[in-house]
Order: structure tokens, then C-alpha cells, then sequence
């Protein structure tokens, strides 16, 4: 579904994307695991179309999305959320998820004056949708609350549920898990689970969990110091010699030190 | 009486002109303010739109008289205000085309846009002088008086009269009109929601179903119509003339800072803060005063805190002491 060649992403002589080449096969969920400062992030501000790449190329469905900006890629039904999580602050948790889709009818000018009606039901219907999907991750009594003012991991919450607010293809997950607990990241797994099974969302997921990891991808991608370094089950990857090396130092198994 | 006097006379020289003035700061860094939330730089062309604008407001309200065309009592420029609003849409649409959307496509700083915005006030500038040359002019008609000193003084007989011009009236009343069109719009409109989500977090808004160059230009073109309503109400109210409009820059700067940069509402208060201390500082207090005091207190000199001349050192100050203690702004705008 998506194809990523010979990818580079140069910040003046730092190399932080070195030749990353990789496929996320249609209805996965492909994990991508890799230290700090793998490049995992500059990966997918690159695929997102927020960075421009040095060199490479993207394609989507064998169609070449490389430096599209990130609201046609949106259009195109690719999404993806931020390692830190962005809300719009001054609006409420709901209203953040109804400013999702795209080409509503309140935002011609015509329809301002003359369509009251054709807004007035999208918007009942956005709001109801807003309000489901706010259930189904637990969150419903933060629906009138400024988003700017939810605690970190309900932000993360809210970003997967952004997702969920069009028929997206595939999403990517930059640590949805980092600063969650564990009663909320389980919920975001399930959420990832079901979305995958019932729409049929593909996701890549950067994730310093390994748990998380375990349970929900196959197959999971190491990448180290801007390259992919292994591809595989995580059973495989974590036998894998080079991405044992690349760990070194970090451990693998001691998750607090990767997650830092 | 001498304390009712002494409110006409504050009224008359302080109250009524600080309000006028007020309304139009506040439309003016509206228009600032906007541009600083939503393209994130400070546009110091926006003197010249305002000017640009009032410009082709002139023109028409003149062509409208040549017709014989008027509104009564009221200034014929009112009819000629939607016009001057598309001429200004027309200039800042294409400015943007041909200036600002590249470097927004480079992800220039703001800095360089702020430069940039130089440039365009220069040649903006240029263009109205050019057509309509430096000089004054005036295209003010209708009633000049709501209230004329003398009327007001038979009414109540007392010895200060309050004139209240036509032009201090639409002023005010076309400001409410508009903020209160602007915050419905911005708050209930979907547009407008999307450009509160562009202004709050432009990364997250690129990533949702908000184009980005319709919210821009949907910015542009409201701004243009508050720059050219500030700039026709203030000519209206005063007389137009290009280059004043460049010395309202700073004023306007010191209105949207003060306030906030990026916070509408701010911009509003700012405006107001500017007017009146700039109007309470430059007036000269003796006759407020000789009302308000015993006559053996009554005041000698003319209490006159700073000439008229040094108006626009007031909005430096005001800017200073805000920025000293509250960097962001009353308002809390948002800090680049
Ligand atoms: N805008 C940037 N300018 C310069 N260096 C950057 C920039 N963004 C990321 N980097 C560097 O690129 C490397 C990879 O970062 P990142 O992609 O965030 O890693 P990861 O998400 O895998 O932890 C890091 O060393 C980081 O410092
Ligand atoms: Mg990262």
C-alpha cells in the first residue's frame, strides 16, 4: 500500500533518514521500532509530507505521493498523529473532532447564508459521530472540555480519534503510547485492533513498548541511525543480531530506558 | 452644575474622541492581529491596505456625489464602502499571489515575511499616491452634527455644551456591527472555526480537512474589508490623507501588542487602552479641572501632561510598560 525507496532526509550534514526503503503491506499493522533518534519520527514527517525529502520516492497504491502536502495526502485518506500530541487548544475536546472532515458544507460562503438547513444536519450528524467515537475511547465526559487543558495521554486519545472521524486507509501512530498509562493504552489497542478489523484502517505504529508492539503488529521494522534494519515478527527481530547492536547500551528488554 | 459641566466637558474633549478613536485602533489591529494568528507575522503594510482601501472609498463616495447620489444626513461614503472593500480584497489577493505565498511556500521565518510586508508598504504606499496624490482630501457629506454644542447647551441650559459628529457615531456603531459580525463568524461558521484551528496549531490543522490557502485567503479578504472600514471611518472622521495612515502603524502595533497578538478580542481592548490613554495624556485637564475643583484649587496652567505633538510617543510607552510586565499581552496572545 505504501512503498518507500532508497528514502534520505539530510538537516544540513546530518543524515537523520539514510536510505530507509520499505513496504507497509494493505490491512497491517506494521510496527516500527528503532532507539531514539532512529529517524522514526523524520520517517513519517516525511511520508506525511511535512518534510520534504532530500531524495527517494513514496508511492501510495503505485501512486507517487513524494512531498504532496499534508491536506491532499489527508484527501488521499493518509493520516497520522504526533508524537507529541497537537490539539487545538481554545476548542473543546468534541469540537476538535468535528473540525476533521473535510469539504463541509459550512464552509462556502453561499452555504452560510443560504443553506442553514444542509448545515445545521451535518453538523447534528458530525456531532453525534464526534460524540460516538468519543465514547468508544472512554472519553465522553470530556466532550465540553477545551482540549488545551485534558491531561497528556487523553490528548493521545483524542489523536487516535481524529482517525476515526473519516474513512482514512492509513494511519500512522507516532508513539500513542508514550506518557499513557496502562489502562489507557490498552483502550488505544483495542481502538487500533478494532479499526483494523472493522474498516480495514492500516497502521504503522511507533510504539517503545514491546508489549503493545507484540500484541498488536506483525510484522515490526528496526530501524538504527536512519536505516531499516530488520523486518519480521518481533520474535524474529528481537534475535536479530544487528538490531541486538543497535540496542546496545539501551537494552532491549529494559523498556523504561528505550521509552525515555 | 459645576459637576455636571465638568462631566459634559470630559465627555465633550475626552470621553467621546477616545471612544471614536478606540473603535477605529481596534478595527486596525484586528486586521494586525489576524495576520499574525493565521499567516504568523506582523504586516506592516497593513497602514497602507487601510489607506488603499479608505482610497477607493474616496473615489466612489466622489463619483457617487458627482451622480447626485447621497444618504441624506448620512456620509455618502457608506455607499461606497463595499466598493473600496472589493478594490482592497482585489490588492491584497494579488499581493499575496504575487509576494507572500511564495515565501509561505518556502517556510520562510517571520521575520522575512515581516520584511517582505516592508516591501509591499512601500509600494502600496507608492500606488496611492500615485493615484490619488499626498495631499488631503475630503469626501465627508451628510449632517455633520448628531449633537451640536449649541443645541446641547439650549437643551440643558448648562454652560459646556457636548457635540457629538455624525462620523463619531457611525464610527462607533459600525465598529459594534462588525466585531460582532467578526466573532459570530469566527466562532459559529465553519470557516471561521478553521481558521481558530489554523491559528491554534497550523501542523494539526495542515493534517485535517482544512486547506490551508482557502483559510489564507479568507483571512485576506477579511482583513481587507476591516482595513478598509478602519481607514474610511478614521478618513471620515478626520480627513484622508495617505500619509497619516502610515503614522497609525504604530498606534494599531501598539494596540494589537498590548492586547495580545493573535487574540481578536485583545485587539479590541488594546485598541481602547491606546485611545484613551493617548487622549487623556494629550489633553489639556484645566477646564475639567476649573469645573470639578473649588475655585481657590483651580488649576493655573493648562494640565497638560504631554503636547499633542508627542501623541504617538503615548503608544510606545503604553507598549513598553505592557511588554515589561506582561509580555504576552493582556489578552495572552501567543508568543513567537
Ligand atoms: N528539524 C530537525 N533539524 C535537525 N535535526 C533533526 C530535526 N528533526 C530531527 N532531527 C534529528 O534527526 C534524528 C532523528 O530524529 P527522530 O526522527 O525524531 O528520531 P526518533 O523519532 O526515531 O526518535 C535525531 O538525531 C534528531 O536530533
Ligand atoms: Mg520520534
Amino acid at each position: 500500500m505504501i512503498k518507500v525507496e532508497n528514502l534520505h532526509k539530510h538537516f544540513g550534514g546530518f543524515h537523520a533518514v539514510d536510505g530507509a526503503s520499505l513496504e507497509i503491506a494493505p490491512g497491517s499493522i506494521t510496527g516500527l521500532i528503532g532507539p531514539n533518534g532512529a529517524g522514526k519520527t523524520t520517517l513519517f514527517n516525511v511520508i506525511a509530507g511535512v518534510l520534504s525529502p532530500t531524495s527517494g520516492r513514496v508511492t501510495m497504491d503505485g501512486e507517487d505521493i513524494t512531498g504532496l502536502p499534508p491536506h491532499e495526502l489527508f484527501h488521499k485518506g493518509l493520516l497520522r498523529t504526533f508524537q507529541i500530541a497537537h490539539e487545538f487548544s481554545s476548542m473543546t475536546c468534541r469540537e476538535n473532532l468535528m473540525m476533521v472532515p473535510a469539504n463541509q458544507a459550512g464552509e462556502t460562503l453561499w452555504n452560510t447564508w443560504f443553506g442553514r438547513k444542509r448545515i445545521a444536519d451535518e453538523e447534528r450528524a458530525l456531532r453525534a459521530k464526534a460524540d460516538e467515537v468519543l465514547e468508544f475511547l472512554t472519553i465522553s465526559h470530556l466532550a465540553d472540555h477545551k482540549a488545551g487543558q485534558v491531561s497528556g495521554g487523553q490528548k493521545k486519545l483524542l489523536e487516535l480519534g481524529r482517525t476515526m472521524m473519516v474513512d482514512a486507509k492509513i494511519v500512522f501512530l507516532d508513539e500513542v503510547g508514550a506518557g499513557v498509562n496502562r489502562t489507557l493504552l490498552n483502550t488505544i489497542g483495542d481502538a487500533i485492533l478494532r479499526l483494523n478489523k472493522e474498516r480495514g484502517y492500516t497502521f504503522v505504529v511507533i510504539e517503545h513498548d514491546m508489549d503493545f508492539i507484540g500484541r498488536l503488529c506483525d510484522p515490526v521494522i528496526c530501524m538504527a541511525e536512519g536505516k531499516v534494519l530488520a523486518q519480521g515478527t518481533l520474535d524474529q527481530i528481537k534475535a536479530n543480531e544487528q538490531v541486538i547492536e543497535a540496542y546496545l547500551g539501551t537494552g532491549l528488554k529494559n523498556k523504561e530506558a528505550v521509552g525515555a | 452644575m459645576d459637576f455636571l459641566n465638568a462631566i459634559v466637558a470630559l465627555s465633550n474633549f475626552v470621553l467621546v474622541p477616545a471612544i471614536a478613536y478606540g473603535s477605529q485602533l481596534a478595527l486596525g489591529a484586528l486586521g494586525v492581529t489576524l495576520i499574525y494568528g493565521i499567516l504568523r507575522f506582523s504586516n506592516f503594510a497593513h497602514g497602507d491596505t487601510m489607506a488603499f482601501g479608505a482610497m477607493a472609498t474616496v473615489g466612489m463616495t466622489w463619483w457617487l456625489q458627482s451622480m447626485g447620489v447621497n444618504l441624506g444626513p448620512l456620509p455618502t461614503a457608506l455607499l461606497a464602502l463595499p466598493f473600496g472593500i472589493m478594490a482592497a480584497g482585489f490588492l491584497v489577493l494579488m499581493t499575496d499571489r504575487m509576494v507572500y505565498r511564495f515565501y509561505r511556500q518556502q517556510k520562510s521565518k517571520p521575520v522575512i515575511l515581516v520584511i517582505v510586508s516592508m516591501g509591499v508598504m512601500f509600494i502600496t504606499n507608492g500606488i496611492v499616491r500615485f493615484i490619488i496624490g499626498p495631499q488631503e482630501r475630503q469626501f465627508a457629506d451628510g449632517e455633520r452634527f448628531l449633537i451640536s454644542a449649541r443645541d446641547f447647551k439650549q437643551m440643558t441650559g448648562l454652560d459646556e455644551g457636548l457635540a457629538i459628529k455624525t462620523t463619531q457615531a457611525i464610527t462607533v456603531i459600525t465598529a459594534i456591527i462588525i466585531v460582532a459580525l467578526l466573532f459570530w463568524f469566527l466562532n459559529k461558521t465553519r470557516t471561521g472555526k478553521s481558521m481558530r484551528a489554523y491559528s491554534d496549531n497550523e501542523d494539526l490543522a495542515l493534517l485535517s480537512g482544512i486547506n490551508p490557502e482557502r483559510v489564507v485567503m479568507v483571512t485576506w479578504l477579511i482583513v481587507a474589508a476591516l482595513a478598509t472600514i478602519a481607514g474610511t471611518l478614521y478618513g471620515l472622521d478626520k480627513t484622508f490623507k495617505p500619509f497619516t495612515y502610515f503614522q497609525l502603524l504604530l498606534p494599531i502595533f501598539a494596540s494589537a501588542i498590548v492586547g495580545g497578538l493573535g487574540s481578536p478580542v485583545g485587539a479590541i481592548a488594546g485598541g481602547f487602552v491606546v485611545a484613551f490613554s493617548e487622549v487623556t495624556i494629550t489633553y489639556a485637564w484645566k477646564k475639567v479641572l476649573g469645573y470639578a475643583m473649588p475655585d481657590s484649587l483651580a488649576p493655573d496652567g493648562l494640565v497638560q501632561l504631554l503636547s499633542t505633538d508627542y501623541k504617538f510617543a503615548v503608544s510606545f510607552v503604553i507598549l513598553v510598560i505592557v511588554l515589561l510586565f506582561k509580555p504576552t499581552g493582556l489578552f495572552n496572545g501567543k508568543a513567537y
